[in-house]
């Protein structure tokens, strides 16, 4: 389709688009950190990722305001309509992962502080590997408006769900089995846990893409239902 | 360009500006999407084309208008829907170098058969045009007007009747009724134009029909007269032609897009404005090209 008669309209929407994709790849690099730091019980790689949480809450705020100032001076319709409405709950999901990368790193310190739990990384390791393949999946598939890979995010959100409840299971095996680790092992739950949310969160994000793409609101639709509209249109 | 994609308006680098024409008129069909056809028609228009001499303004168009409606017509301009808004009250019979084809009905009956005399007809469906057009004679007498020709009162009571029943319903009784003989072109704009409506509706009639009643007022005005079209559509069918998009979002139940004579989408005005189906429709409502 074609650019918009006022060019600074354009402009304001490819603006839009960059600072979404810059506050991506800094949450994305929060993640990324956050999980090496409590796998290689890197104290100083954790308060990094605790450091960065302001830059995040500026760029999120810069964002809304943003799209404030677009719906009031440019009242958008249709696909620019959702491409707003899109970002504004984006960024607030991207705030969200942020956040959670940050209670991963609270709990690389304590495990540092602690010492290390006796099991459970090998699940933060790979869990942590999925949800950042999402993450940088969903950003990918803003950047180009495509809402089949959008799907594909969502669907890789049901085996994180899947690894998490296994994750799970074992971890209160080593807890039966040793007591002591309890304290231990409860921060790599809270841990997965978070990891799950910034699944979640990147599930979210991609029925956002999709509703920005195809104008199909498939939030609380199951991967099968949101297939099944994709392939109707 | 992702070819999955139905937003990638952005940032294709391959689209110029210069294109923009091109785009605008390429591959035009006479068909329309969505659902411009409706069992509730008050209104029905089948295959209609016109001329203006040998110039054709519209190409095949059929659409209903529901009864007790409020349809938009939107559309950049020249695109015809002026001319179709006047083919539903025959007003395009004053011009003499126009010629209409095709099928409107009222109700079920051709208005433009030959035993129809456009007088009942253009009170059966009033019309309010762009720039407020009071007659040059009091308050009491633009409203009065109409009732009086048709012959619809015989007392002078009734007519005081319709003439407060009008003024009421047009939102305008409050602050003329202690000048009522004053004149109409006295008042101000936003309330000429109510008067214009009062003066429409005096003559009790099926469908108002409105051709961009707010483009010469301020947003207080407009904002007025968009209140009254809410309130006005529990008795009438209205058909709108206006060229600011929100007042087409903000009063509407239907948009009709129209597109160099051709009627490209009816959809629900709430789909039109945030999913439309056609990429003509979602190129004028996001500013694309005008």
């Amino acid at each position: 389709m074609e650019r918009h008669i006022s060019q600074r309209f354009d402009s304001d929407l490819e603006a839009l688009k960059s600072q979404v994709l810059e506050m991506g790849g800094v949450v994305e690099q929060q993640i990324i950190d956050s999980v090496k730091a409590i796998e290689s019980v890197n104290r100083t790689l954790a308060e990094h990722v605790l450091s960065v949480e302001d830059d995040v809450d500026r760029r999120e705020v810069l964002l809304d305001e943003n799209c404030t100032m677009i719906l009031a001076c440019r009242q958008p319709a249709a696909s620019d309509l959702r491409m707003v409405l899109s970002v504004t709950k984006m960024t607030r999901d991207l705030e969200r992962m942020g956040d959670e990368a940050q209670k991963i790193a609270q709990m690389a310190i304590a495990l540092s502080d602690d010492g290390a739990a006796p099991g459970g990384y090998e699940s933060i390791r790979h869990m942590g590997a999925l949800v950042q393949k999402m993450v940088n999946s969903v950003l990918d598939a803003f950047a180009r408006f495509d809402a089949d890979k959008a799907l594909d995010v969502a669907r890789a959100d049901t085996q994180v769900d899947r690894e998490y409840q296994t994750a799970m299971r074992e971890i209160v095996t080593y807890m039966m089995e040793d007591p002591r680790s309890i304290g231990r092992e409860m921060n790599i739950i809270w841990a997965l846990r978070s990891i799950e949310r910034i699944g979640d969160h990147a599930r979210n994000i991609a029925e956002h893409i999709i509703y920005l793409v195809k104008g199909y609101d498939v939030r609380h639709t199951s991967v099968h239902e949101i297939e099944k509209r994709l392939n109707k249109s | 360009m992702n070819s999955n994609s139905g937003y990638n308006g952005l940032f294709d680098p391959m689209l110029a500006p210069g294109r923009t024409l091109d785009f605008a008129q390429q591959g035009l069909s006479n068909k329309t999407v969505g659902n411009p056809f409706s069992e509730k028609a008050k209104m029905s228009v089948r295959n209609l084309n016109v001329y203006y001499d040998n110039k054709q303004a519209i190409h095949d168009v059929s659409l209903d208008i529901k009864r007790n409606e409020v349809m938009a017509m939107i559309g950049p301009s020249g695109c015809g829907k002026s001319t179709f808004l006047r083919c539903l009250n025959r007003m395009n019979d004053t011009l003499d170098n126009c010629r209409v084809e095709g099928e409107v009905t009222l109700d079920e009956h051709n208005i433009y058969d030959r035993k129809q005399d456009v007088v009942p007809l253009r009170a059966r469906v009033g019309i309010v045009f762009q720039k407020p057009n009071p007659f040059p004679k009091s308050i009491y007498e633009n409203v009065a007007y109409g009732p009086k020709v048709h012959g619809l009162v015989s007392r002078r009571a009734q007519l005081d009747e319709i003439v407060e029943d009008s003024l009421r319903k047009a939102s305008l009784w409050d602050e003329v009724k202690d000048r009522l003989f004053s004149p109409g072109t006295g008042l101000s704009g936003g309330q000429q134009q109510r008067l214009c409506i009062a003066r429409t509706i005096a003559v009790s009639p099926e469908v108002i029909l409105m051709d961009e009643p707010c483009s010469a007022l301020d947003p207080i005005a407009t904002a007025r007269i968009e209140e009254l079209m809410a309130e006005l559509s529990q008795n009438f069918t209205i058909a709108i032609v206006t060229h600011s998009m929100q007042q087409a979002a903000r009063v509407s139940n239907r948009t009709a897009y129209f597109h160099m004579g051709r009627l490209i989408e009816v959809n629900d005005t709430r789909r039109v404005f945030t999913n439309p189906e056609h990429e003509l429709t979602e190129a004028y409502i996001t500013g694309r090209f005008g």
